[in-house]
This record gives C-alpha cells, sequence and structure tokens, in this order.
C-alpha cells in the first residue's frame, strides 16, 4: 500500500510540476494539456465514486459532464449580451462569475442525478448501463435540438468567465484554480472512501444481501454516490466549458461517457488517484500517438484491451501492485493500525 | 408459557401448482434453540426466505416480540433485530473481517452513516465488532481479508457478523454446512451458548448436533410442518420416521 501512496503523490506533483515547468519555458499549449488532464480527471473522480466504490457502471456521466459545461455556457451567454436569463416576477440575470457558475452547475447536475438515479438504480447490471446511456442520450438530442442556445453549433464565451482576486485568461492561473479543485475533489473521496458511508457502499457492491441483512438498504447509498458522482463530473464539465471557451452537444455524447469510464479504467478502478493516472495516460497517448497517427483510437483500444484482461487494477495497479484490490483508505488502515 | 419472540402463523406459499408452504405455523421462545428440519425439497429455503423478508408469503402471518411484520422489507426486519445467518456465506469477500464486523454494528446503530468521518476510527463500532469477533473466537484474524479466509472461519464470520446486530432472534440457515467434524465441534458450544443471547430458529442437516442443541424440534415435509415437539419425541414419532426412511434420522432412531 506504500506504494501506491508514494506513487500518488509523485503523480499529484508531477501534475503540478509540468505546467509550470511548460510557463518557465514559455509553452503555453502544454499548459491547456495539463489542464485538460486536471479537469478529466476530475470528471473521472467523480465517475469513480458511482463506479468504484458503488460499482454503478454508468454509461451517463456525460450527461452531467455536459450540464455543467452548459450551466457555464448558459449563464456567460446571457452575462455577455446582457439579457437576463429569466425576467418575469423576479429577474435572474447571467453571470461569469465562476463561483456562481460553479453551484450551479453543482446543483444542476447534482439534481438531474437524483432524478436520473431514481429511476435508473430500481435496476442492476446491464439495464442499469442502458438506462443512464439513454439518459444520457436524451439530454444530447434535446441540446441539438434546442436552437436558443446554439443548438447543434453549441455556444461560446467570448472572454474566459473571471474568478474574484485572479487573471484567469492566465493559463497557469487557470490551471491551478482546476488544479485545486482536483485536489479537493480527491480529498473529499479520500475521505468518503474511508467513512461509514463508504464501508458500507463498498460491502453493497461486492454483496448486497449482507447489506440489507444488516438493515442497511443499498439503494439509498447508492443513490447518494450517484447524486455525489454527477455533482462533481458537473463541475468538470463547467471548466471544461471554461478550458475551451466553447460548449457543444457533444459534451452530451455517449462517447464521452466512454471516454471518462475509460480514464477510469485505465487508471485503476477504485483506486483514489486512478483517474488521474488515467486522464494523464490518455492525453499522453492522444499527443504521442495522435502525433504518428490520425489512427491513434486503434493503439488506445489495444491497450484498454491488455488493461482490462491482465491488469485489472489499472495502471495504478501494475505500479503498486494488484493484492489487495479495493485500496482505498479504509483498507490501509485497517491493515495497518489494527494488528 | 411466556410470549414467543418470533410466532409464524398460517403461513402459505405456492409456485405454480406447487405449495413450497403449507398452512406453517411456527414459534421461537426466548433462551430456546428451535431447530427446523426436513428432508431435501421440503420447502425449508422458501420458509427462511419469508421470515427473513425475501419472499412475501401468500398468506399468514409472521410476529417478531408481537409486532406484525409480515409486510415489512428485509431490511425492517433486521432493524426490528431479525439477524440471519446465510446458507451460503454471504460476506464482502474484499474487506476485513472486523470491517464486516463494523458493518453489521453500523447497521444496528441504525442512524445516519457518515460521509467524511473515518469509520475505522470510530471507537464504538469497533468495540461492538471487536466483542462479537472475540465472542466467535475470531479476534485474531480482524485484519484479514475475508477472501483469505477458510470456509469454517466464514460460517463463523457470518455467526459474528448476526450479533453485532444486537439481535432479538437469531435465524441461522445451516451454520454448520460445510464445517467438518471439527468445525461442527466448535460450532456446536458456541450456539449453545448463543441462545441465552437470542434464541435461535436453526435450520440444519447434521442431525447429530440437530438433537444435541435443539430444545424444540420441529419436521417440515412437502411443505408442512408434520410434528413439533422435543428431541426425544420426534425421534420416535412414527411420522417423522416415515419421512425420514432410509435416512440419518432413521439410523439414529434405531
Amino acid at each position: 500500500m506504500r506504494r501506491e501512496a508514494i506513487f500518488n503523490t509523485a503523480l499529484w506533483l508531477g501534475l503540478l510540476a509540468y505546467p509550470v515547468w511548460a510557463w518557465l519555458g514559455d509553452e503555453p499549449y502544454q499548459i491547456t494539456l495539463a489542464t485538460r488532464v486536471a479537469i478529466l480527471a476530475l470528471a473521472g473522480v467523480g465517475l469513480n465514486i458511482a463506479l468504484g466504490l458503488g460499482g454503478l457502471v454508468s454509461l451517463g456521466h456525460a450527461m452531467f459532464f455536459g450540464i455543467g459545461g452548459y450551466a457555464a455556457g448558459i449563464l456567460a451567454s446571457h452575462a455577455q449580451s446582457y439579457t437576463p436569463l429569466y425576467d418575469g416576477a423576479f429577474t435572474i440575470e447571467g453571470t461569469q462569475n465562476m463561483l456562481v457558475i460553479w453551484l450551479v452547475a453543482v446543483v444542476a447536475a447534482g439534481l438531474v442525478a437524483l432524478v436520473t438515479g431514481a429511476l435508473s438504480l430500481r435496476t442492476s447490471g446491464v439495464y442499469f448501463i442502458m438506462i443512464t446511456l439513454a439518459f444520457g442520450q436524451m439530454f444530447y438530442y434535446f441540446t441539438i435540438s434546442w436552437p436558443a442556445y446554439g443548438g447543434e453549433d453549441g455556444l461560446s464565451i467570448y472572454v474566459r468567465n473571471w474568478f474574484p482576486g485572479l487573471n484567469t485568461l492566465d493559463p497557469l492561473t487557470f490551471f491551478l484554480i482546476c488544479f485545486s479543485i482536483l485536489s479537493l475533489a480527491l480529498l473529499l473521496s479520500w475521505r468518503i472512501a474511508g467513512s461509514a458511508f463508504g464501508l458500507a457502499l463498498n460491502a453493497a457492491r461486492q454483496n448486497e444481501d449482507r447489506v440489507r441483512a444488516v438493515g442497511i438498504e443499498p439503494y439509498r447509498l447508492r443513490l447518494v454516490a450517484f447524486v455525489i458522482s454527477g455533482a462533481i463530473t458537473g463541475l468538470a464539465g463547467a471548466l471544461y466549458a471554461d478550458l475551451n471557451r466553447f460548449v457543444s452537444p457533444t459534451m452530451f455524447s455517449w462517447q464521452l461517457s466512454g471516454e471518462i469510464m475509460v480514464f477510469v479504467i485505465l487508471g485503476g478502478v477504485a483506486r483514489l488517484f486512478g483517474p488521474v493516472a488515467g486522464a494523464a495516460l490518455f492525453i499522453l497517448l492522444e499527443e504521442v500517438l495522435g502525433g504518428v497517427s490520425d489512427y491513434w483510437h486503434i493503439w488506445l483500444g489495444v491497450l484498454l484491451l491488455i488493461v482490462v484482461l491482465f491488469a485489472r487494477g489499472g495502471l495504478i495497479g501494475l505500479i503498486a501492485g494488484q493484492g489487495t484490490g479495493q485500496a482505498t483508505g479504509q483498507r490501509k488502515r485497517a491493515g495497518g493500525a489494527d494488528d | 408459557m411466556t410470549e414467543p419472540v418470533l410466532r409464524i402463523s398460517g403461513i402459505t406459499k405456492s409456485f405454480g401448482a406447487l405449495r413450497a408452504s403449507e398452512d406453517v405455523t411456527l414459534d421461537l421462545c426466548a433462551g430456546e434453540i428451535h431447530a427446523l428440519i426436513g428432508p431435501n425439497g421440503a420447502g425449508k429455503s422458501t420458509l427462511i426466505a419469508q421470515i427473513a423478508g425475501a419472499l412475501a408469503p401468500d398468506s399468514g402471518t409472521i410476529k417478531l416480540e408481537g409486532r406484525d411484520v409480515t409486510a415489512q422489507s428485509t431490511v425492517a426486519r433486521a432493524r426490528a433485530g431479525l439477524a440471519r445467518t446465510f446458507q451460503i456465506s454471504s460476506l464482502a469477500m474484499e474487506d476485513t473481517v472486523l470491517q464486516n464486523a463494523m458493518l453489521g454494528a453500523l447497521g444496528a446503530r441504525q442512524g445516519r452513516l457518515g460521509l467524511f468521518g473515518s469509520v475505522m476510527r470510530d471507537t464504538g463500532l469497533r468495540e461492538t465488532a471487536r466483542a462479537a469477533l472475540d465472542e466467535v473466537g475470531l479476534g485474531e484474524f480482524a485484519g484479514f481479508r475475508v477472501g483469505d479466509l477458510s470456509h469454517g472461519q466464514r460460517r463463523q464470520l457470518e455467526v459474528a457478523v448476526a450479533l453485532t446486530l444486537k439481535p432479538r432472534v437469531l435465524l441461522m440457515d445451516e451454520p454448520m454446512a460445510g464445517l467438518g467434524a471439527e468445525g461442527t465441534a466448535q460450532m456446536v458450544p458456541m450456539l449453545q451458548r448463543l441462545k441465552h443471547t437470542a434464541p435461535i430458529l436453526l435450520i440444519e442437516h447434521d442431525m447429530d448436533a440437530v438433537f444435541q442443541l435443539a430444545d424444540r424440534i420441529s419436521v417440515l415435509v412437502y411443505g408442512q410442518i408434520i410434528a413439533t415437539d422435543a428431541p426425544d419425541a420426534i425421534r420416535t414419532d412414527p411420522r417423522v420416521r416415515e419421512a425420514y426412511l432410509g435416512d440419518d434420522l432413521g439410523e439414529d432412531a434405531v
């Protein structure tokens, strides 16, 4: 377990050091790449709470990512055009304040997760995958056909949204914002994994009859996990919109749901830093292989096959060892502190 | 006689034309072990499923400490004090022994599950879990992964988890299954002790163990209880002997 902690620390430091190094060398594109890693890792951290801890194979997480993105896009577009979002009995103005946008993104994604989760968690296995996929596609086609916010063309954010006291236009500053949020989400995810809730959720993934027999309802645990998971992925979507200064229906596409899942699987399902390792590896491959061939996805596919067949713990499992499987904080303490 | 802790009255359950439970009436009193025996296919599993809440009976009632729980879910019954062990060990295999026991203690607490506080540092939970593990003799295995335990130790852990629930009734589905002579020899005195903590409804195939342990025995054949009596009376009951003809019981009784 020590090895995993060392690897996690190295990964965290590496992700922080790389853009600083790029900034010193005046390579803004590299900073943008690191920012993408941080944001996509954040989306993966969200999914990992449902997938890794809860065993919920959601193929609809692009839905939350897209909701977060559109929360940023819609609020910003109203602020840019000085038209209120709603003007009736009271007025809701658009805003370019990131703090407000994040709050809206988290709440909106969390609410949608609550409703879609309440329905889809009544099923399990392949039906759960299909239902979450269907919900995601509903949002995808809805945004395509909704002309008010750009329809298929999406929405542009002309000037990146602002954060009180910081210059978000500076790539390194924006990276640090994203990196801080990622770090907070990792901390949150670590605390959840080691909490009473995490213990019960994790047990429900392994054996739901056992959990019922001790008087705990797995459905409720999963719903809470799904909401937290969706909210975090939603926040990632809002940041992604600000990174690209653009949102479009592709944020809702099922391919994106698949990609988020790929980050988690590549890095290691249920590993705290799995999504970070996975997203970093993905972007690295995209850059390196993408430069060599347009068909780099083939090689990504091969890699994914190898991971699924031979390295179930993903990259982190390969480096830090497979033995203990579920690498959460609680296991560390259970094994170590007790004997 | 005092009011029974668990009272099952007139339970009937059919699957199509098959009557898996037919007007089953059974009770369990404080401090006793009431064994339920019957040949394979007699409907024991169906009956347990109905008592535990996994299956709803077509008719009849189940009362736990005088309260009708027939319409309640498994979760609600567990919260009311019905603790069960499974025929096939049903545990979180990737977790440690201690974590499994703590899950039980967590369920027994019946409060909100904390999202952020470290569960392993919750001394109250740990102590409940520890005490249950010590009770079944698994204390020194607390840090082991359940997947690494022997079959017998998993059976013991099943019992320990049930104990953490502060049970009013223990429903034990073949706790000796696959234990072998040595494991059974450990389990028997343990159940003997536990019945004073909570009365046990014991479903068991090991007839030696049943006749050693049970205060009363009910015999289930084709979904019906054909006899409920003290072990000695059951041993000589002609109807039971007929049902078990050629089986272990027949030989024992002769």
